[in-house]
C-alpha cells in the first residue's frame, strides 16, 4: 500500500508541475502581456514597461519560469494589481463558498443518483428502468448553465419558493443551506445522471456474481441482498467517477455563482477578469487545478484501500 | 449486426441495416428528429423568418411571445426567433469546425504517442493528464483574459478540451494494433512508418473515434453557448444562444422570455445529438457501451 501511495502522490505532484508549466507556457506564448492587459488599451507605452518591470516581465524568459515556478510551489502566486493583497489570501477566502457549493453538487447526485441507479437494476428491462436511462442521458447532456437560468426562473421567480441572490446571512446556517438549494441542484443534477447509470451498470454486474448467488440460496430477504450485500460493492465505482465530476462541478459552479450572484472561486474570477486583474486568474486556475488534482488522488487512494487489484495494477 | 458488418463483402447493406436499426429505436429517431430540427433551422434561418437577426427596432423592445413574433423581442427590440435560428449556426459551425480539428490533431497524435518510442508516448500522456487536470472554464477564463472574446478564442478552448481524450483512444489502439501479425507482415515486407500507420492503423482505429467525437459534439455546443453566456464568445451583435441566454438573465424577472428562447434550443440540440449519438453507439458498436 506505500508503495502505491508513493507512486501515485508522485505522479500528481509532476502533473501539477506539467499543469503549471503549460500555464505559463499560455501566459507567455499568447499574445497580449499580462501588463498591458492590467492596464488596458490606453495606457502609455512608458506605463506598460514600468509595470513589466515590477511584475519581472522583462526578465529572460527561463529566469520569468523559474520565479513563476517556484513561488507557486511555496503558495505565492503573486499580488493584486490593484490592491497589492496576496493572490492566494484572495482565491482561498472564496474557496469555502465554492467547496460547498461542490458539496451541495455531490449531495444532490449521490442522493438521487444511487437510489435511481439501484432502482433500475432491480428493475432491470422494465418501463421505470427505461425511464431513468433516459432521464439520465438527458441530465448529463443539458449544459449547466441552462439548468441554472430555468431554476432560477421557475423556483425563485416564478414560484418564489426559494432565494434568487446570494450566499445567505453569514452565521445563519440554516440560511445558507436555503441560498445553497438551487445553486447546487444546477451543479449536480448532470450527475446524478452520470451515478445512476454507473451504479445501474455496475449492480448488474455485482448482482450476477456467485456470492450474491449464494446469498439467495441461503433464503435471505431480496432488500437485504440488494442493498446490504450488492450495493456496498456496485457503489465503489462511483467514488473514482465522482473524483472526475469535482473538476466538471467546479466549472459548473463558476456559472452557478455567476446566475445565483454567489461570492466564490468563479465569481471571483469573472471579476477578475472584468478589471483585467491577471494575477488572479492565472492564481485561481492553479489553486482550482491543485485542488481537482488533489481530490483524484484522494479518490484514487481511497479506491486503492478498498480494492487490492488497483493497487498491484499500478 | 456484427456478421454484417464485418463481412467486407457486402459494406452497403452492413451499413443499410445499422441504418434501419437506428430507425427502430425510438429514442434514436427522436433524436434525429431534433438533430434535424436545429440543422434545418440555421440553414434556412434566412427563409423562416423575414426579420434581421442584428436588427435593431427601438418601438418593438420587450415584446412578449405572439404570432408576429414566435418567441417575442429582447431589449434592443431583435425578433427572438430568427436570433435564435441564427443561433444555431454559429452553434453548428464551431461544433464541426472545432470537433474536426480536434480529431485531426488527436488522430495525428494519438498516432505518434502509439507508435512512437517509448519515452515520446510517456511525455505526452504526461502532457495530456496535465491539460486535463485544469477544469474546462478555468482553462477558458484564463485563455480569454489573455486573447479576448472571441470564436477563436472559443474554438481554441474546445481543441484543448477534446484533444487529449481523442488522442488516448487511438494511442491505445494503435498499441494494441502495433504487434498485431499483419502489422508485423507489413513491417517486414519493408513497408514505411507512415504507409503502416496510413494503411494499416488508421483505418482500424478510426470507427469508434468517430462515434465518440459525434457525442461530444453537445458538449462543444454547450462550451460555445457557455463562453456566449459568460460574454466571453462571441462578440456583439452577432446572434448566440448563449448571448441570448445572458440578455434574458439580465432581464429575468421583468421578461422571462428571453431566457426561455434562449435555453430552449441548447436543451433541444444537445438532448438531440446526445440521443442519437447513444443510439449510434450502441448499434454500430456495442464494445464502447457505458463510455
Amino acid at each position: 500500500m506505500l508503495a502505491y501511495v508513493v507512486k501515485r502522490l508522485g505522479l500528481s505532484v509532476v502533473i501539477v508541475s506539467v499543469a503549471m508549466a503549460l500555464l505559463f507556457c499560455m501566459i507567455y506564448l499568447v499574445p497580449g502581456d499580462p501588463a498591458s492587459v492590467a492596464l488596458g488599451p490606453r495606457a502609455s507605452e512608458a506605463m506598460k514597461e514600468a509595470l513589466r518591470v515590477r511584475m519581472g516581465l522583462d526578465q529572460p524568459v527561463w529566469v520569468q519560469f523559474w520565479n513563476f515556478y517556484s513561488s507557486a510551489w511555496r503558495g505565492d502566486f503573486g499580488v493584486e494589481v490593484l490592491s497589492e493583497r496576496p493572490v492566494i489570501d484572495v482565491v482561498l477566502e472564496q474557496l469555502p463558498y465554492t467547496l460547498a457549493l461542490i458539496a451541495g453538487g455531490i449531495t444532490w447526485s449521490v442522493g438521487l443518483g444511487i437510489p435511481l441507479g439501484c432502482w433500475a437494476a432491480v428493475k432491470r428491462g422494465s418501463l421505470a428502468d427505461r425511464l431513468v436511462g433516459v432521464l439520465s442521458v438527458a441530465v448529463i447532456a443539458i449544459p449547466s448553465f441552462v439548468v441554472a437560468i430555468y431554476a432560477l426562473l421557475i423556483f425563485s421567480v416564478s414560484l418564489r419558493w426559494l432565494p434568487a441572490i446570494g450566499a445567505g446571512e453569514p452565521g445563519d446556517l440554516g440560511d445558507q443551506l436555503v441560498h445553497l438549494i438551487l445553486p447546487s441542484l444546477a451543479v449536480g443534477l448532470g450527475w446524478v445522471g452520470y451515478i445512476a447509470r454507473m451504479v445501474r451498470a455496475s449492480m448488474l454486474e455485482v448482482l450476477e456474481t456467485s456470492h450474491i448467488r449464494t446469498a439467495r440460496a441461503f433464503g435471505l430477504p431480496e432488500p437485504m441482498i440488494t442493498y446490504r450485500y450488492a450495493l456496498t460493492i456496485a457503489i465503489l465505482p462511483t467514488v473514482t467517477l465522482l473524483g472526475v465530476g469535482v473538476g466538471q462541478m467546479l466549472s459548473s459552479a463558476v456559472f452557478a455563482e455567476i446566475v445565483f450572484a454567489r461570492p466564490g472561486i468563479g465569481r471571483l474570477v469573472y471579476d477578475a477578469i472584468l478589471t483585467r486583474n491577471f494575477p488572479v486568474v492565472s492564481g485561481a486556475v492553479l489553486v482550482t487545478t491543485i485542488f481537482f488534482v488533489l481530490v483524484n488522488l484522494i479518490a484514487d487512494l481511497v479506491i486503492g484501500a478498498l480494492d487490492p487489484r488497483v493497487r498491484s495494477s499500478f | 449486426m456484427s456478421e454484417a458488418a464485418s463481412d467486407p463483402r457486402t459494406p452497403n447493406d452492413g451499413l443499410r441495416s445499422q441504418v434501419r436499426k437506428v430507425l427502430r429505436e425510438p429514442l434514436g429517431v427522436f433524436g434525429l428528429a431534433l438533430v434535424a430540427l436545429v440543422v434545418l433551422g440555421a440553414v434556412f434561418a434566412g427563409v423562416l423568418s423575414q426579420y434581421d437577426p442584428a436588427g435593431l427596432n427601438p418601438r418593438d423592445r420587450f415584446l412578449p411571445p405572439s404570432t408576429d413574433h414566435l418567441l417575442g423581442t429582447d431589449q434592443l427590440g431583435r425578433d427572438l426567433f430568427s436570433r435564435v435560428l441564427h443561433g444555431g449556426r454559429i452553434a453548428l459551425y464551431v461544433a464541426l469546425v472545432s470537433t474536426g480539428i480536434s480529431l485531426a490533431i488527436g488522430i495525428v497524435l494519438g498516432l505518434i504517442a502509439g507508435y512512437g518510442p517509448r519515452w515520446l508516448d510517456n511525455l505526452m500522456i504526461l502532457l495530456f493528464d496535465a491539460i486535463k487536470s485544469f477544469p474546462t472554464v478555468m482553462l477558458a477564463l484564463a485563455l480569454v483574459t489573455l486573447t479576448g472574446p472571441s470564436l477563436t478564442a472559443v474554438m481554441v478552448v474546445v481543441i484543448l478540451v477534446n484533444v487529449p481524450g481523442y488522442a488516448r483512444i487511438i494511442r491505445t489502439q494503435t498499441i494494441a494494433l502495433k504487434s498485431s501479425e499483419f502489422v508485423t507482415a507489413a513491417q517486414s515486407m519493408g513497408a514505411s512508418t507512415t504507409r503502416i500507420l496510413r494503411l494499416h492503423i488508421l483505418p482500424n482505429v478510426i470507427g469508434p473515434l468517430v462515434i465518440l467525437a459525434s457525442m461530444d459534439i453537445p458538449v462543444v455546443i454547450a462550451i460555445e453557448a457557455g463562453m456566449s453566456f459568460l460574454g466571453l464568445g462571441v462578440r456583439p451583435p452577432t446572434p448566440s444562444w448563449g448571448s441570448i441566454l445572458n440578455d434574458g438573465f439580465a432581464n429575468i424577472r421583468e421578461t422571462p422570455w428571453i431566457a426561455v428562447a434562449g435555453g430552449l434550443p441548447i436543451i433541444i440540440t444537445t438532448l438531440g445529438f446526445t440521443f442519437l449519438g447513444e443510439t449510434l453507439r450502441d448499434v454500430f458498436d456495442p464494445r464502447l457501451k457505458g463510455r
